[in-house]
């Protein structure tokens, strides 16, 4: 099987230091909404040329280069056994090179390791065995800061008057933006996973954002409560870090999970704005292609 | 833009109003988690006795903290294995979690400002007017950019605790960051909350 460390490392180095253009183009565009000489305004402006020196410099866009989670779609023939080392090889490498800050601490003994290596679960790395014959490496890095602020709720809720249909999925949602403030690094990007359990919840959660920004979901219920929920968001004129202003939310995305009967859960994982998730395709022919 | 000098008179940190943008430059700490924890732990609770090399580090913080500045930031830095050192990137990290700590700490060592994205609560706003001291915003995420107003770092203590986790002792010069918090009971982030919570409230009763 082909060795493909160096080619992960070179997606490790374009997700932590080139931000996707979609993502910055809409930060460009949120400009212009926000006043001139306003805090708002400031935020946005240093964030266009931080995006700009990290892509020159080949440095972290943030310093808190997340958590490493990666999706690997194979075709039969490969090796996850000999990918997954390939990968903690190229983390670790990255990490050597400065691409990523160490970031994996042991949570009982608060050792960091130092490399971004700990234990079997860091980095997260995920396997799906893909008809066809090309490999994908998908990668997002995912900072504490926005991490944290993601919510879980457990339906109807009371105190917000939301019960288990789309309307109750609407007002959990605002809330969890409200509670996030400027503290996920807003503007954000939200990802939803309505049902499933409090696991699948919070993974699916996560997945939907490996999709652009602007990619609605096919059932036009679930379309229109994402454009919704990203303009009610911003009505609410939390800003970008949380200083007042026009724009919150970039981008809202939700997916649709099986429930048990007795549960309804409401999943919210919130991305900041420096939102890094990058695609690796080797095709057949060998011939390996980024995005 | 007020350009301001570390350390830092009372008289300027009473001249800082929240939503003024300032440069600031001179010699400040990184300090995040682990270490507003340790801080408490060991020298202001005394819940748990020095060990290691504490109170020497304990005494070479103090002069540096007297009108100093503690930096929310676990940095990205070069040059580990050559002690070479160099900040790659370093913006903020969110400072909410050492609410706790946070007043108590600036107490202790007569520091004037925290430096951190997302803002701070009511015990820290109280200890701003006590202190006085203010907090700083900068941006976050914005980390390459900002790491280009560390010009030097001075040296490091408590690497034990990890590189993001330690207390980098760094050089600034015109480092960018705006007042959201000030040393007469104003907040950026109280304000925002308020109103936003308005909107909620209407938008949840729809």
């Amino acid at each position: 099987m082909r060795d493909l460390t160096n080619e992960i490392l070179e997606l490790i180095r374009r997700t932590s230091s080139d931000l996707p253009k979609d993502v910055e183009e809409r930060l460009r565009a949120a400009i212009e909404k926000e006043a001139p000489g306003s805090a708002a305004r400031g935020a946005l402006e240093t964030i266009i040329k931080n995006i700009a020196l990290s892509r020159k410099n080949s440095s972290p866009i943030c310093q808190d280069t997340g958590t490493p989670i990666f999706y690997v779609k194979y075709p039969a023939g490969w090796s996850t056994l000999q990918l997954k080392k390939q990968i903690r090889t190229a983390l670790a490498d990255a990490t050597k090179k400065s691409y990523m800050r160490p970031n994996a601490v042991d949570a009982i003994y608060d050792k960091n390791s130092g490399n971004n290596l700990g234990g079997d679960d860091f980095p997260y790395i995920h396997f799906d065995e893909v008809e066809g014959d090309e490999l994908t490496i998908e990668l997002m890095l995912k900072g504490g800061g926005c991490e944290n602020v993601g919510a879980q709720y457990s339906m109807p809720d009371n105190r917000l008057g939301a019960g288990r249909d789309l309307a109750g999925v609407r007002k959990v949602v605002l809330d969890a933006v409200h509670k996030a403030q400027g503290q996920g690094c807003a503007p954000g990007i939200l990802g939803v996973a309505i049902g499933g359990d409090r696991g699948s919840g919070y993974v699916k959660s996560k997945e939907v954002l490996y999709e652009k920004i602007g990619v609605r979901n096919p059932d036009p219920k679930l379309a229109a409560l994402e454009e919704q929920l990203t303009g009610e968001a911003n009505q609410m004129g939390i800003g970008p870090m949380g200083f007042g202003g026009q724009t919150t939310v970039i981008d809202t995305k939700i997916t649709g999970l099986h429930r048990l009967p007795a549960s309804y859960f409401v999943t919210i994982s919130y991305m900041c704005w420096a939102y890094r998730r990058r695609k690796m395709v080797v095709k057949a022919g060998g011939e390996v292609v980024y995005d | 833009m007020r350009e301001v000098t570390i350390p830092i008179s009372d008289a300027v940190i009473r001249s800082l109003k929240v939503g003024e943008p300032a440069a600031l430059t001179g010699v400040m700490i990184t300090g995040r988690d682990t270490v507003h924890k340790w801080m408490i732990e060991t020298f202001i609770k005394k819940t748990r006795p020095p060990q290691g090399d504490d109170l020497q580090v304990y005494e070479a913080l103090k002069p540096l903290l007297d009108g100093g500045v503690i930096y929310h930031c676990g940095p990205v830095v070069s040059g580990l294995d050559t002690k070479q050192y160099k900040f790659v990137a370093a913006g903020p990290t969110t400072s909410i979690r050492e609410e706790p700590y946070q007043a108590d700490v600036m107490k202790h060592f007569n520091a004037r400002g925290v430096i951190g994205k997302g803002g701070m609560g009511a015990k820290t706003l109280k200890g701003c007017q006590e202190g006085p001291f203010v907090y700083f915003h900068a941006i976050g995420g914005a980390a390459t950019f900002i790491a280009q107003s560390v010009t030097k770092v001075l040296g490091v203590y408590k690497y034990d605790f990890g590189v993001p986790e330690a207390i980098w002792v760094i050089e600034v010069k015109d480092f960018p960051v705006v007042v959201t918090m000030d040393a007469h009971g104003q907040s950026l982030h109280e304000v925002v909350e308020k109103e936003s919570g308005k909107v909620l409230a209407e938008l949840l009763a729809k």
